[in-house]
């Protein structure tokens, strides 16, 4: 024990104490100090975290982070192939930094009429960073008209992961479909999240008959095959409607069948803890019903909720990207990564325009990172766990 | 059974818990009752220690859950004596805000320093959520009590910074002895309070306990089944066999001459450290299993064990709790004629 004679523990003679690990500064941190220390451990988790962060942010900003107005469609340049960026000029005075890109040369199939590019070394198009473009709205909100990436004259042909049918910038339309099909999952999960952690929370708490009823209720929702329902439901929204409303719509129906994994979860939680010594006393201690429930309970498995709710957007996404690819979620002019995929439907298209399955890419990128970022969180939800 | 006198702080009467058994499916029928505890009457006076013990599955946790009132006992009552001299009140028939004041005076103390303290709250906070709840304000006067409170536990004041994760088990229960004592209560019930604990902790843990009972003047009601223990802390030792009390006696006479069959079994069982005699005494091994608390044997229930049983008596009537002389109970119907051995003398 350390020579500070107010110590109680040397003055009773009890001897209580470890020894000393005063300098430690583990021993002060909470929970979240513990979980954010442990998920920094997973490096996977990590980079999938930046990553996502950086895919967010381009979803808010799309208008600036494209390279020009994704509905600006171009019919000289129907299925251009993309355009490999260089940074450097050759000319008579040697290389020099000028980044470009080359301009296409067409020509026509004499038997099949079909027009074909090819990359024509001598045009020289200039591009540049920060360029000005097509007016817009960032984020809907401020009027601006730079982009971060653009040609230098706005009427030259800039496609970066070519264009598709209509000559429409493949990059710009991924980089705008991501606002809806990121958000999508967003709003969805959230939605999700309420009603399950309302019906979770009632079954584990109360159990008896309640859980029993809500449990028949959950195994009800989740064994009904889901594309036929969705269909089933897609196909009620009327075609008229405004694309917002579908959009809204679409949500609506993801998250109504979507809850029933959380709300097991979380019934599960609830129940495990319920009987824990720590809540028990809370109750003798005098506590409430709601503050044993919300100042004891719900704080031990928060950070469970963060990492489902994370391992949930990936399936609401690919529920989006599904729907929308059959036709039946969201409809052009909407723009998600969905709609674009259902571009890439045809096998003649494939053949032709590979490119058009970059907006698959980007579902992938997203859907492997958010798995990793809630595989992550969960391992570091419950710092007491392990170590 | 004497009536409570100015010294009984508690009374239970004929406790009884019965748990239904219901049958699985969607109808959950009452199939049968497990009669955790059944009958049970005892006095806890101020001021004194008084042990339950028995086997695993005896009811004893249950016992010290109905004194908490986390359960509702299904018959019987727990006559308390409040603070109000004189004035005695049924916990059982109290609920939920009637009770609270009461929750205030009988405090628990858990088995597991490891589940008891929420982990994501720090020791502050854990040791000083009774107060606040008893609308102490969050304030510096709490800050400081909060501390001396630790102090009294033995545990250094800087610590309630801290959360649980950064304590050792010992340590742990030290909080919740903390925690517990908040608000100056007169009767703690301590669940298996230091079995969980390593020996020389478990020895900390006690004498902190005696040092406590002291100071603060108060009654312990102390769960336990390792005898050594209980031969150490306590003034009166209740036995339970399945749901029952078969026997309460007074520590030192309970150890040196026990009347009942069972105890005495208990008592053959305590491990002696000493291996020379440990051979000299003969171990007493009991037949079977305990006996099933939702299918309890006829007449004493200890009969399917018992090397003295006879056999009819013992088969067909249920033994009553009787008082035999110097403060005694024992619920045997050969108690007066059965020569019984105590534990053996470590001692000496």
């Amino acid at each position: 024990m350390s020579a500070d004679p107010t110590t109680a523990a040397s003055a009773n003679g009890l001897a209580a104490s470890e020894p000393a690990r005063e300098d430690d500064r583990t021993l002060y941190w909470s929970q979240w100090s513990l979980t954010w220390w442990k998920f920094k451990q997973h490096k996977l988790a990590v980079v999938s975290g930046v990553l996502l962060i950086v895919f967010y942010l381009v979803a808010i900003f799309a208008e600036f982070f494209s390279t020009t107005d994704p509905h600006a469609y171009n019919s000289r340049y129907t299925y251009a192939p993309p355009q490999a960026v260089k940074l450097f000029q050759s000319d008579e005075s040697g290389w020099r930094w000028r980044p470009h890109v080359n301009g296409y040369a067409a020509a026509t199939d004499p038997v099949t009429l079909r027009r074909t590019f090819e990359i024509d070394e001598q045009t020289v198009i200039p591009i540049g960073f920060f360029v000005e473009g097509p007016e817009y709205r960032l984020a809907g909100l401020i009027a601006w008209n730079r982009y971060i990436l653009g040609a230098v004259d706005p009427s030259d042909p800039f496609f970066l992961l070519g264009s598709d049918r209509l000559g429409r910038d493949v990059y710009s339309r991924i980089v705008h479909g991501s606002r809806v099909s990121l958000s999508i999952g967003l709003i969805g999960v959230v939605m999700s999240l309420v009603i399950g952690i309302t019906f979770g929370a009632i079954a584990g708490f109360y159990g008896g008959a309640v859980d029993s009823v809500i449990q028949r209720v959950t195994e009800f929702l989740i064994s009904l095959p889901t594309i036929p329902l969705w269909m089933g439901l897609a196909a009620a929204i009327p075609l008229t409607w405004d694309p917002i409303a579908v959009y809204f719509l679409i949500t609506v129906i993801l998250s109504l069948l979507g809850w029933t994994q959380l709300a097991r979860q979380i019934r599960g939680m609830f129940m495990s803890i319920k009987n824990e010594d720590y809540v028990m006393a809370a109750r003798l201690d005098g506590s409430g019903e709601m503050r044993v429930i919300f100042r004891h309970m719900v704080p031990a498995f928060t950070s469970h909720i963060v990492a489902s709710v994370t391992l949930a957007v990936p399936a609401m996404i690919l529920a989006e990207t599904a729907l929308s690819f059959l036709g039946i979620g969201l409809r052009s002019p909407v723009i998600s990564w969905g709609v674009l995929l259902q571009e890439a439907q045809n096998i003649r298209t494939l053949a032709n325009a590979a490119w058009l399955l970059w907006p698959g890419a980007a579902v992938i990128v997203a859907v492997l990172a958010l798995n990793f970022l809630g595989d992550g969180l969960r391992d570091a939800a419950d710092p007491y766990g392990s170590n | 059974m004497a009536e409570p006198s100015a010294a009984t702080l508690l009374e239970v009467r004929d406790l009884s818990m019965h748990f239904p058994v219901t049958s699985a499916g969607v109808l959950r029928r009452v199939v049968g009752q497990v009669k955790a505890v059944d009958g049970v009457s005892f006095c806890v006076r101020e001021g004194e220690t008084l042990s339950v013990v028995g086997e695993s599955g005896c009811g004893k946790t249950t016992l010290g859950r109905c004194i908490m009132r986390i359960y509702d006992p299904t018959a019987g009552s727990i006559r308390y004596r409040t603070r109000n001299e004189g004035e005695v009140v049924d916990l059982t028939a109290l609920d939920g805000r009637a009770l609270r004041p009461y929750r205030r005076d009988i405090r628990m103390i858990f088995q597991d320093p490891y589940a008891s303290l929420n982990p994501r709250m720090t020791v502050e906070e854990i040791v000083g959520e009774p107060l606040v709840l008893a609308g102490h304000p969050r304030n510096k006067a709490l800050h400081r009590r909060v501390g001396d409170l630790l102090e009294q536990v033995g545990l250094r004041r800087e610590y309630m910074a801290r959360y649980p994760h950064a304590f050792s088990g010992g340590e742990r229960q030290r909080i919740g002895i903390a925690r517990a004592l908040s608000l100056n209560p007169r009767l703690l019930v301590a669940d298996e309070a230091v079995s969980a604990l390593d020996v020389s902790v478990q020895a900390q843990t006690i004498n902190l306990l005696k040092k406590l009972q002291v100071e603060y003047k108060l009654t312990y009601v102390f769960i336990a089944h390792d005898l050594s223990v209980v031969e150490y802390i306590s003034d009166r030792v209740a036995v339970m066999y399945v749901g029952k009390l078969v026997e309460l006696a007074p520590t030192r006479a309970l150890f040196a001459r026990p009347a009942h069959p069972y105890t005495e079994a208990l008592l053959s069982a305590v491990p002696i450290p000493d291996p020379r005699l440990r051979k000299k005494v003969e171990r007493i091994r009991l037949a079977g299993e305990i006996a099933d608390p939702s299918n309890v044997p006829s007449g004493c229930p200890f009969h399917t064990r018992c090397a003295y049983s006879d056999g009819n008596r013992c088969v067909r009537e249920v033994p009553a709790l009787r008082t035999l002389e110097d403060d005694r109970q024992v619920a045997c119907h050969y108690a007066e004629t059965l020569e019984l051995k105590g534990a053996p003398q470590v001692a000496t």
